[in-house]
């Protein structure tokens, strides 16, 4: 058993798989959070299965599957998603559940009959291209990793350097304006970041479940403490975790795909988060309010032994 | 029936029946409880079918329901916690439930005959090759039959329950005080939303659903201030919807789907930017009225 293990730590494709999936985690705990915290976290959701089209225009352009190509259409796509749903919240009557609902599904039926009609169009180079809707992690290359490390450092350094303005556009928009803030840039910068992470992810984790790894770290971090640079820290370590056990898991079973075991690993750490943290975690409200009773009986029967 | 007409009558009934219970998701703001569902009945089938083996079974669309009104109980359930926001209780359960559905398909693909990329996607030029047998005559696709029956229900429960429903959408507090309980009203919603979603996945795929359940809606919503009109012009959108997109996708040669959902997507943007009362031009005319005006008042203007 020891030995397999060994040989497993050692395969090169595990190392990568887990490193790719690891960066990953890691990046969208921490763009996560930005997300969560605003209360968008669904977007993630929406703006994935918007990239779809995006991919399928990309591959008709060129005709290969060149994943620069390819990932830049979902990039656009992606953000011509963001901007409509952002402009039906903001200038009508339309509530953002709703626009994201409706842009979800349209731009994931048009990335279907864009992918449909590829394949009914005889081309070799097309194979692969369904596997961007569930993500195949056992596919990734070191180019692959290399690119994920490099895009998400230079996000990361995007994040240290406007870590300012990302807080108080984060928690106090209006508080943002006051201090002449460019506020749509701002948010603009955060969409992109979100997207960007997305995409990353889309090859990997599929369109699927990339948003669970946006939300769920970040969810996890929140109940340990509230600084937001240790949220950050926290997500960000939970979500490199979650991705690097997962990868673990599915490798060491048969017939176990790595998104949805990192999805499963992910959410079993927020589970626990939510049950076990010290201050606002259930259990620990429930003692606090055993205490709490416990103490009110014990000063209503000293009131009853004084009278 | 020829092929194309009974695609178009299936299509259209899908769409309807999708599109009943939207009106309500879209007045209160729950639409992304549907996405939700639309993901988890996955593991309803998928567990389902592991007990009775058959895909055919009745009781894989009861599970599918069940695990549908699991979902939403988990999502309240850790909403009320109030350790995390409405929306990220959404993004936590479903994810979830859907990978072990997924996880589960793939270990034991070999054995069934459930393939999760038609669970997704599915597709409505198959629904005619799937007739239902009754005393040996062939009646019709299946699709069109349960979806008829599905369609009938979601009908007479908005039909029967209209007086609950609207004064639950509008004045949950109202309600409560008058004897009408807002949880029993939203689970019975959700239970039709459950059911919808298991009858159209293998039609329509289950992501698609939720463009048919709230784009009619949205589109409907944006053009009146009368819930009965919006329930017609629900009906309209819905009809002109799928038989447009089921023309296309026959010309383009693509998903039937997939196109109705784009049209759908279409159809919803352009009433949006264009309804008279509360589209975008309107309410951008409205806002650079009312800046004059101001404007004036202040004298910085004539």
């Amino acid at each position: 058993m020891l030995n397999q293990l060994l040989t497993l730590f050692g395969d090169y494709t595990f190392q990568v798989v887990a490193l790719g999936t690891g960066i990953l985690g890691l990046l969208s705990g921490v763009i996560g959070t930005y997300a969560t915290l605003r209360k968008e976290s669904l977007l993630g959701d929406a703006l994935s299965h918007a990239a779809l089209p995006g991919i399928g225009i990309g591959f008709l352009l060129i005709q290969r599957k060149e994943l620069w190509v390819l990932l830049l259409g979902a990039l656009l796509s992606g953000l011509l998603a963001t901007v409509i749903i952002q402009v039906m919240n903001r200038k009508t009557v339309v509530k953002l559940d709703s626009a994201l609902s409706l842009i979800l599904s349209s731009f994931f039926g048009l990335g279907l009959v864009i992918l449909t009609a590829i394949q009914n169009n005889p081309n070799a180079q097309q194979a692969g291209l369904s596997n961007f809707i569930f993500g195949q992690a056992s596919a990734m290359l070191s180019s692959d990793v290399q690119m994920i490390a490099a895009v998400g450092g230079l996000m990361l350094l995007m994040v240290v350097l406007f870590w300012k303005e990302f807080k108080v556009f984060t928690f106090d928009p209006m508080f943002a304006k006051t201090l002449t803030l460019p506020s749509r840039l701002v948010e603009f910068v955060l969409s992109t970041l979100i997207v960007v992470t997305i995409i990353l992810g889309l090859e990997s984790v599929g369109v699927i479940l990339i948003s669970a790894l946006l939300v769920g770290p970040s969810i996890a971090a929140r109940q340990w403490s509230n600084k937001l640079g240790i949220v950050m820290v926290i997500a960000a370590f939970v979500g490199f975790v979650s991705g690097v056990a997962g990868t673990f898991i599915s490798s060491v079973g048969t017939h176990i795909p790595t998104g949805p075991t990192i999805v499963i690993v992910l959410s079993a750490i927020v589970f626990i988060s939510l049950l076990f943290s010290p201050k606002r975690g259930i259990l620990a409200r429930q003692i606090q309010i055993k205490k709490r009773e416990k103490d009110l009986m014990k000063q209503l029967s000293r009131g009853e032994e004084r009278s | 029936m020829s092929m194309i007409v009974e695609i178009t009558l299936i299509a259209v009934i899908v769409a309807i029946a999708c599109a009943l219970p939207g009106v309500f998701l879209v007045l209160r703001g729950t639409t992304l409880v549907s996405d939700a569902i639309t993901h988890t009945v996955l593991l309803g089938i998928v567990l389902a079918f592991f007990i009775t083996q058959d895909l055919n079974s009745p009781l894989l669309m009861i599970g599918a329901t069940l695990v549908g009104l699991a979902t939403v109980w988990a999502i309240e359930a850790l909403q009320n916690t109030r350790l995390v926001s409405n929306d990220a209780a959404i993004g936590i359960i479903f994810p979830l439930f859907f990978s072990i559905a997924i996880v589960l398909i793939t270990r034991y693909a070999g054995d069934i005959h459930l393939d999760a990329d038609a669970v997704i996607m599915g597709e409505l030029a198959f629904a005619p090759f799937r007739r239902l047998v009754l005393f040996g005559i062939d009646v019709g696709p299946r699709a069109l039959w349960t979806m008829s029956v599905i369609l009938l229900g979601n009908g007479l429960f908005i039909y029967l329950f209209f007086k609950e429903l609207k004064v639950t959408t509008f004045d949950a507090a109202f309600a409560a005080s008058i004897g009408i309980s807002p949880v029993i009203v939203h689970y019975a919603l959700m239970t039709s939303v459950s059911l919808t979603a298991v009858g159209a996945y293998d039609s329509v795929g289950s992501i698609l659903v939720v463009g048919f359940m709230v784009g009619p809606a949205l589109a409907a919503y944006l053009l009146t201030h009368s819930l009965k009109k919006m329930i017609g012009l629900t009906v309209i959108f819905a009809m002109v919807n799928s038989i447009a997109g089921v023309i296309l996708a026959f010309s383009f040669d693509t998903t039937i789907a997939g196109m109705i959902a784009v049209v759908t997507g279409l159809t919803t943007l352009v009433v949006f930017v264009f309804s008279p009362r509360k589209g975008l031009v309107k309410a951008s005319v409205v806002r650079r009225r009312e800046q004059k005006r101001v404007n004036q008042k202040l004298g910085l203007e004539k």
